[in-house]
């Protein structure tokens, strides 16, 4: 059945004001599919992500509702959240290579961490051995702090230990931004290989790197300054994009498959509005090429063919 | 694990040969010749002088070569013979330290370990109480913050000249003899406990702050939200925060205890309480450089050792030290 989001609204609190970072958010992630989540650094990836999780202020949840597998999520509850932390929801964090506590060997902070769960270590051991042959890390590394390992290692060895158990939902947070490409494509490889062999369900990919994207995501959301602009299947965004937003972002890239870098979207003219008093609508209207005055009310995101969802009044 | 210990034992060394050396050089760049300013001021009877100039130039041999008497200092020192005091003439300095040294153990040893056990416990709760927090933080601060000798002095002056509920000076009574008795004990420990409170006031302050403030940079690092979005119990995460907090906290413990035999100098002195730190005082105000000299090895000394000890500790355990060490 898997994720589906619905009209979430999530604020930081500032001393300044509430920092509107995600606002009437709304998607949903089957099972099996592995959804890739681009857009501009600050559009609130991250704050999506920790969301569906980790739901901690000055994170203010305002309103909206999350369900999995038909079940709803609590996200706005820290305590009865952890019900679902870990088995049904998990993350593989953005600092995933300083993840690990430095002072407790890696074997013995898993125990730990199953022991909390009601899950016995020696019973999960042989499992985990196999994962940890499957990302390629010797058994040595149970007997290992987290210090005598290299970063890459230390990234795979959170990769395993955040799926153990066999998430329905997993979220992958920038987990190749601090890599290099041959690097990359490795970690790419072994999300896809989590998915094919049941580790995890559904899985929602952060980064704002679209072209990393094409590689392993079945389907791509773009987030635009806290609102979902444009969801479909990977072709259909790359081929066909429908919203002004990710067109010129597409634009943007030399080439598909070509690896693009940040300052390339500079190349849109203009700048994201600022979070903490948006103007009312949407949200790209400062930089739309083909706004209208329609645009001041907020687009509604509708499917405009099956399985492709557009927030924008020009298309719908 | 050896190679390392083997690197440390010899910066120790090194650190040892030239902090003696050091020491050595003190009464000899000192102005004037040290035998004089002995001679002249025991020179109230001259055959008293005569007998000591003699001695004195014959103990310390100053009419030699340098590089002589730095080798016979180095050899007396390796005996165990530390010269003679000038001011409790003719008391050996080696027996005078000794003698101290107890006091300043009786003194330090409580104050140090207490005030760290009772810090680290308060200052991790306060990392998570929020009333602990509110009181514990600005009393920390003002305590850490009182000069030493204020403090000592407060104490001093209320509770022993205003209230009278303390003495102020000695180790003991006037007129009673050390001796092992319940009369003795108490009045030893009565002695005792301005100068103890004082210093575990100050210490206790340091340690709370210390802890709690590492406390809590412990919990807002990467693993601990790590394991918080992994659901793991507050329990746990807490345990491992604990755990790396206090690393820093028993290093400032050893380096602690390794000054301990340095006394310490300003209650020592508020409080007339006869451990090195008076004695260095004394050595001072007496212009005895061999005490002196004597007192400072002793403190090179303990320095080195805690030093060398809170290695070891910490090779032990921090994994991130025991692993650099092999290269890994
Ligand atoms: N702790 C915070 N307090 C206030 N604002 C925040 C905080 N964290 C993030 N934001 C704001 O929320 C928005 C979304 O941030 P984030 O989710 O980190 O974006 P992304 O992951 O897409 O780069 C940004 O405008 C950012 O400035
Ligand atoms: S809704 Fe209006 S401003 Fe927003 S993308 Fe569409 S046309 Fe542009
Ligand atoms: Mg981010």
């Amino acid at each position: 059945m898997g994720l589906r989001v619905e009209n979430l609204r999530v604020y930081y609190r500032t001393l300044r004001g509430y920092v509107r970072a995600l606002e009437g958010v709304t998607f949903s992630v089957a099972d099996g599919e592995i959804m890739g989540l681009a857009g501009e650094s600050g559009c609130g990836k991250t704050t999506l992500g920790h969301s569906l999780i980790y739901l901690k202020p000055p994170m203010n949840y305002i309103e909206g509702q999350v369900f999995l597998d038909g079940q709803e999520v609590p996200i706005w509850d820290m305590k009865r959240m952890n019900e679902f932390r870990f088995r049904r929801i998990s993350v593989i964090p953005q600092y995933a290579m300083n993840a690990l506590n430095p002072t407790r060997k890696i074997g013995q902070l898993i125990a730990d961490l199953l022991a909390a769960h009601g899950v016995d270590f020696k019973e999960i051991l042989p499992e985990l051995k196999r994962r940890l042959d499957l990302v390629q890390l010797s058994h040595e590394v149970l007997n290992m702090y987290p210090i005598e390992l290299s970063g890459g290692m230390r990234q795979r060895a959170v990769m395993v230990i955040s799926t153990l158990l066999n998430p329905s939902l997993l979220i992958a947070d920038e987990i190749t931004s601090a890599l290099d490409v041959s690097t990359q494509k490795a970690v790419c490889e072994m999300i896809v290989e989590f998915r094919n062999r049941g580790f995890v369900r559904s899985t929602i990919f952060i980064t704002h790197d679209i072209s990393i994207l094409y590689q392993i995501a079945d389907t791509i959301a773009v987030m635009y300054a806290g609102q979902m602009a444009e969801k479909a299947p990977t072709e259909a965004i790359l081929r066909s994009p429908r919203h002004p937003y990710t067109r010129m972002l597409i634009a943007s890239l030399p080439q598909v498959g070509v690896r693009y870098r940040e300052e390339r979207l500079r190349g849109i003219p203009g700048a994201p509005p600022r979070l903490l008093d948006p103007p009312p609508g949407c949200r790209f209207q400062g930089r739309c090429p083909v706004a209208f005055e329609r645009c001041v009310e907020t687009p509604p995101f509708v499917e405009v063919e099956p399985g492709h969802f557009v927030a924008c009044w020009r298309e719908i | 694990m050896g190679r390392y210990l083997g690197q440390k034992l010899l910066i120790y060394s090194l650190t040892f040969f030239f902090a003696v050396t050091i020491d050595w050089l003190i009464p000899r760049l000192m102005p004037g010749n040290p035998v004089d300013t002995l001679v002249s001021r025991m020179a109230l009877r001259a055959d008293v002088a005569a007998i000591l100039r003699s001695y004195y130039l014959q103990a310390f041999q100053l009419d030699l070569p340098l590089w002589q008497q730095y080798l016979n200092f180095w050899g007396a020192l390796l005996r165990g013979d530390l010269g003679v005091s000038i001011w409790l003439f003719p008391q050996p300095v080696l027996k005078l330290i000794l003698d101290a040294v107890p006091y300043d153990l009786f003194l330090l040893l409580p104050a140090v370990i207490l005030s760290w056990i009772a810090g680290n416990q308060v200052g991790a709760m306060a990392a998570r109480v929020r009333w602990l927090d509110n009181s514990i933080l600005p009393l920390g601060y003002i305590l850490t913050a009182t000069p030493y000798m204020w403090l000592a002095l407060i104490l001093a002056w209320s509770l022993g000249q205003v209230a009278g509920l303390f003495p102020i000076a000695g180790a003991y009574s006037f007129g009673i003899r050390p001796h092992l008795s319940w009369m003795f004990i108490k009045d030893l420990l009565w002695h005792w406990f301005l100068p103890f409170a004082s210093l575990f006031l100050v210490m206790f302050g340091g340690w709370a702050i210390g802890m709690r403030n590492m406390i809590i940079y412990e919990l807002e690092a990467d693993y601990s939200r790590y394991l918080e979005s992994l659901g793991a119990p507050p329990r746990l995460i807490r345990k491992y925060a604990f755990r790396n907090a206090m690393l820093p906290q028993i290093t400032g413990l050893a380096l602690q205890l390794g000054t301990i035999v340095a006394g310490a100098v300003a209650t020592e002195i508020v409080f007339a309480y006869p451990g090195t730190g008076y004695l260095i005082l004394q050595a001072v105000l007496n212009q005895d450089y061999f005490l002196l000299q004597g007192c400072f090895l002793f403190i090179i000394t303990g320095v080195l050792i805690a030093n060398f000890i809170i290695d070891i500790i910490y090779a032990l355990v921090d994994p991130r030290i025991r692993t650099g060490m092999t290269g890994a």
